[in-house]
């Protein structure tokens, strides 16, 4: 047969066609196909879990000020899970999610991995350790020199422990009275705490064996004080048959799980309390034995609370004069009540007013350093070293008048100030900031009026961040000193148990530092190595190590060992009487803005699924976010259906929000559970900082409102704003 | 095909008109068979030798040996750990403890001592029913079953045979079965997901959620 095209292709179309046939019939393609997915999976880019002996290691989370027991489960030397410690006093095995996800933020791409020092052109360059603490300590040689030590102020998001220790000891050497802390509502309460008994002491909320608790906004199950223990608390309350009443204007998790939820116009909540001591008084339901052992200033807190009738008070609070008798009631004639106050997470302080009235109630029912009731705490004070040894220039620097105006006048015993920060900065003169130090602090994103702080920030020649993560402060920065992350360094901390009690708890190492970061408290001893003076002198340790090892003493080993150390003697037992007197009224709280302009009431509030102070949530918290809450870059504001059909708004249209600070851009949600007249937006969103998952997805409330004073303390007790909500 | 075209075509072979008609369609069968049969045969046959290396054990470990010189059978060295984990290959801390020093005069003996116990270096054991790291399976909850339902009876066999590693996946071909077909005549023939899920709704009347396995 000759081969021509046409045969060629009849043969050839043959040929194939069998081979088909036959591997077709043949193992080849199934195999294969099989085979093909096995090998995708083996690709070097595929993440495949390490292979190694299996390890548990136990440390403390800091991520927030619960402080929970944590097992960290290693492969090898990776660590793969978080889980909750079982045998650790404040969490008991339980975890939330914020802890559990943060290995995220160990392997996460916003690590700082070295030293970083701002260029001329606002980029960051790397740098080595050596050069970034001979450029800091140049400055402050100068600035010392100079006599300026005093403009040198010091950030920090705790005044407690080792690293806080150190840090003030530095500014003592240098010569400084600039070490400013935030504020919490705990901070608050230890300072009603002293203005009402004199006693140093911390208030510890044994929700865990109480019978009645009245919480006023208090987010017990939305990461209010100890996010984890608080949780098991309510379930506990639940089994007990023990009763919630939630006062708040939006029908948060917390208010939706509790027995009665009592919606309050936002800012009355301490009227509310007044109108109860009313009651109580009026009906004599106080416990008289109690009272009259322990407290001075009946009459004066009679006469105060004289004008504060159900009925008066009800026109202000907006909740029935029946409603406020039967809840005096029910609380007073309960054997273990509680009353507790710290609006959502408790992040941020209340007035005076309001925390003083809140302990007055438990003072009333008796309910003082007993079970189920408010423990005074004394905690552990192991920062016990001898006073820096100071030469001239810190001697005249430490005489020098704080910036933010804490500690003497009429807020002598308020610690910081910090939200005044901006404002002494932004105002007009000269700038008394020439350098600020930022640990564990991120002021741009969680400072009130945002927007200012930025202002007064790029005003500041010469700031020094020690963030783990370039956040938006550490943009900021002029150098970068990165921290190791939680799960890599020792800080010792202070926890709060039930009952009272309290422990010292030891974060560990769990991993070694995948980067090139220093402990904060290295980066110090470091720094104060290489200044002129006497600060060299107060800083003779080898390392934060050595330093943490000697101040802890004969603790060190156990600590290491256990992770925490039970403290046994923590309440006080102090013969100091509660001075009712103490708690005094400024009338109704006030908020920036005009009704006319802004005719609805603008409130934040806060959930376990989003972090809102200085750690940026992970990815796996903002996936559980709701589409309520964020969709997809727009953040949601919550309005009453009633409020919004009359400003002619509907579900999920854009908006704009305006409030005296900023206008911003929004979607609606109709929410039955806010009062008319409210509008409530998630703190936790907007940030300009951190990685892809969390950066320009909704806006921060921070940005929206602007710091409020209370009189008696100076703190910055700014709950909300007034606002107005338009159709866009 | 239309007339003309035939006529075009056949115009210069008109003699053989008939014949190449026949030829025609015997070669195309002949074509397909051979198409069939070499495609066959690259698949039932070269391919499984293609897809596949041979590798030698760095030891040729006699299990039967050993066997007859411990008293709790597979357990003596392949143990569960006290949390419930299987230890899976042994250890040389756990060979060390019989072969700190060599035995007898055997080759695989005195390589053992003087290559890794010597060295404090692991055998690099090729592990024929190691499984992909999707594949989650605990021996603890297969404990009631013999070891020889899944392994077979390597327990008493005298030497290690020939580890053909997959190159593609580089996993033992012990995992597909050595039938390239996938055919079995034994339970321990095959180790793929379609085996366990055989096994699983046999014993417990269901093959089981993804989950089970697949963590």
């Amino acid at each position: 047969m000759k081969i021509d095209r046409r045969n060629f292709l009849t043969l050839g179309g043959s040929l194939v066609a069998g081979g088909v046939v036959g591997t077709t019939l043949s193992p080849l393609p199934w195999k294969l196909m099989d085979d093909a997915a096995i090998w995708t999976q083996n690709w070097s880019w595929t993440p495949v879990p390490t292979d190694g002996k299996v390890s548990y290691e136990n440390t403390v989370c800091t991520l927030c000020p619960g402080r929970c027991g944590i097992s960290v489960r290693k492969v090898a030397s990776r660590a793969i899970k978080i889980e909750g410690r079982k045998d650790f006093p404040v969490n008991k095995g339980g975890i939330c999610i914020l802890g559990l996800s943060g290995l995220q933020l160990l392997y996460g791409p916003t690590r700082v991995k070295t030293p970083l020092m701002k260029t001329g052109n606002g980029t960051f360059k790397t740098i080595s350790w050596d050069e970034a603490i001979e450029s800091v300590s140049a400055k402050l040689n100068e600035l010392r020199s100079s006599g300026k030590s005093d403009s040198v102020a010091f950030l920090s998001d705790s005044d407690q422990g080792v690293t806080a220790g150190l840090i003030k000891r530095f500014l003592k050497a240098y010569g400084s009275p600039n070490f400013i802390s935030e504020a919490t509502f705990k901070d608050a309460y230890k300072l009603a705490l002293k203005k009402m008994q004199g006693i140093d002491a911390e208030a510890n909320f044994d929700i865990d064996n109480a019978d009645y608790v009245l919480s006023f906004g208090s987010g017990i199950i939305e990461g209010w004080e100890s996010p984890v223990r608080m949780i098991k608390a309510n379930s506990a309350l639940k089994t007990r048959k023990a009763k919630l009443c939630q006062i708040e204007p939006r029908l948060s998790m917390t208010a939706a799980k509790a027995d009665k939820w009592l919606p309050v116009v936002p800012g009355t909540e301490k009227e509310l309390a007044l109108a109860l001591i009313h009651v109580i008084l009026k009906k004599s339901l106080y416990n008289k034995d109690f009272v009259a052992r322990n407290t001075v200033g009946l009459d004066k807190l009679t006469q105060l609370t004289d004008s504060f009738s159900p009925e008066k008070v009800s026109g202000i609070t907006g909740i029935k004069p029946e409603d406020i008798m039967a809840l005096a009631a029910d609380f007073a004639r309960a054997s273990h009540p509680i009353a507790i106050c710290g609006k959502g997470q408790g992040n941020t302080p209340e007035s005076m007013t309001q925390i003083m009235a809140v302990h007055t109630l438990n003072t009333l029912v008796g309910n003082i350093n007993k079970k189920g009731g408010v423990f005074t705490v004394s905690l552990p004070d192991y920062v016990t070293w001898d006073q820096p040894e100071m030469d001239e220039t810190g001697t005249t620097g430490n005489s020098k008048d704080r910036i933010d105006g804490a500690g003497k006048g009429q807020y002598k015993d308020t610690m910081s100030l910090a939200h005044r920060l901006a404002g002494i900065v932004n105002a007009q003169g000269k700038n008394p900031v020439e350098a600020l130090f930022v640990s564990g602090s991120n002021p741009l994103y969680t400072f009130t009026d945002s927007i200012a702080v930025k202002k007064a920030f790029e005003k500041i020649p010469f700031i020094v961040s020690f963030s783990s993560f370039m956040d938006e402060t550490a943009k900021m920065a002029s150098i970068i000193l990165p921290n190791h992350t939680n799960l890599e360094r020792f800080e010792d901390v202070i926890v709060s148990t039930e009952a009272g009690k309290s422990a010292i708890g030891l974060a560990k190492p769990v991993v070694d530092p995948r980067f090139d970061t220093k402990p904060t408290g290295d980066a110090l001893i470091l720094i104060a190595k290489a200044l002129e003076g006497s600060v060299a002198e107060a800083f003779s340790w080898e390392s934060f190590e050595a330093c943490l090892e000697e101040t802890l003493g004969d603790k060190w080993e156990e600590l290491k060992e256990n992770g925490f150390l039970e403290n046994a003697d923590s309440a006080i037992a102090s013969n100091n009487k509660i001075d009712f007197s103490a708690l005094t009224d400024n009338g109704l709280a006030a908020i920036e803005g005009d009704t006319a302009n802004f005719p609805l009431t603008l409130i934040p509030y806060d959930s376990l699924r989003l972090a809102h102070m200085n750690i940026g949530s992970p990815p796996f918290l903002i996936k559980t976010v709701e589409d309520t809450v964020l969709k997809g870059n727009d953040i949601l504001v919550e309005i009453n259906p009633k409020t919004a059909g009359k400003l002619n708004l509907s579900e999920g249209k854009y908006a704009k929000l305006k409030t005296p600070k900023g206008t911003v851009n929004v979607k609606v949600h109709l929410f039955e559970g806010i009062m008319p007249g409210v509008i409530a937006m998630a703190r936790g969103l907007g940030h300009t900082a951190y990685d892809d998952y969390l950066a320009g997805k909704g806006v921060n409330f921070n940005e929206l409102i602007g710091p409020v004073e209370d009189p008696a303390s100076g703190l910055d007790i700014s709950w909300g704003i007034r606002a107005n909500l338009t159709k866009a | 095909m239309s007339a003309s075209d035939d006529n075009v075509k056949d115009v210069p072979s008109d003699n053989h008109e008939e014949g190449h008609g026949n030829g025609s369609i015997g070669f195309v069968i002949l074509f397909f068979v051979v198409g069939l049969i070499g495609s066959l045969l690259t698949g039932w046959v070269l391919f499984p030798k293609l897809l596949y290396s041979q590798k030698e054990q760095p030891i040729d470990f006699n299990h039967q040996i050993h066997m007859d010189a411990v008293s709790d059978g597979c357990e003596s060295c392949h143990f569960f750990r006290e949390d419930g984990s299987f230890s899976g290959v042994p250890t040389i801390a756990q060979c060390i403890e019989c072969h700190e020093e060599a035995q007898t005069e055997d080759p695989n003996e005195i390589k053992l001592v003087q290559e890794y116990i010597a060295n404090g270096e692991e055998v690099p054991w090729l592990v024929y029913a190691r499984q992909p790291d999707c594949v989650f399976f605990s021996h603890a909850a297969h404990k009631e079953m013999d070891c020889t339902t899944c392994h077979g009876d390597i327990g008493h066999s005298e030497n290690l045979k020939t580890y053909e590693e997959n190159r593609l996946t580089g996993y033992s071909r012990d995992i597909w079965g050595h039938n390239i077909g996938g055919f079995k005549k034994n339970t321990w023939d095959r180790m793929k997901m379609d085996d366990c899920a055989e096994c699983h709704e046999r014993e417990t009347g269901s093959k089981g959620p993804c989950f089970q396995c697949h963590k």
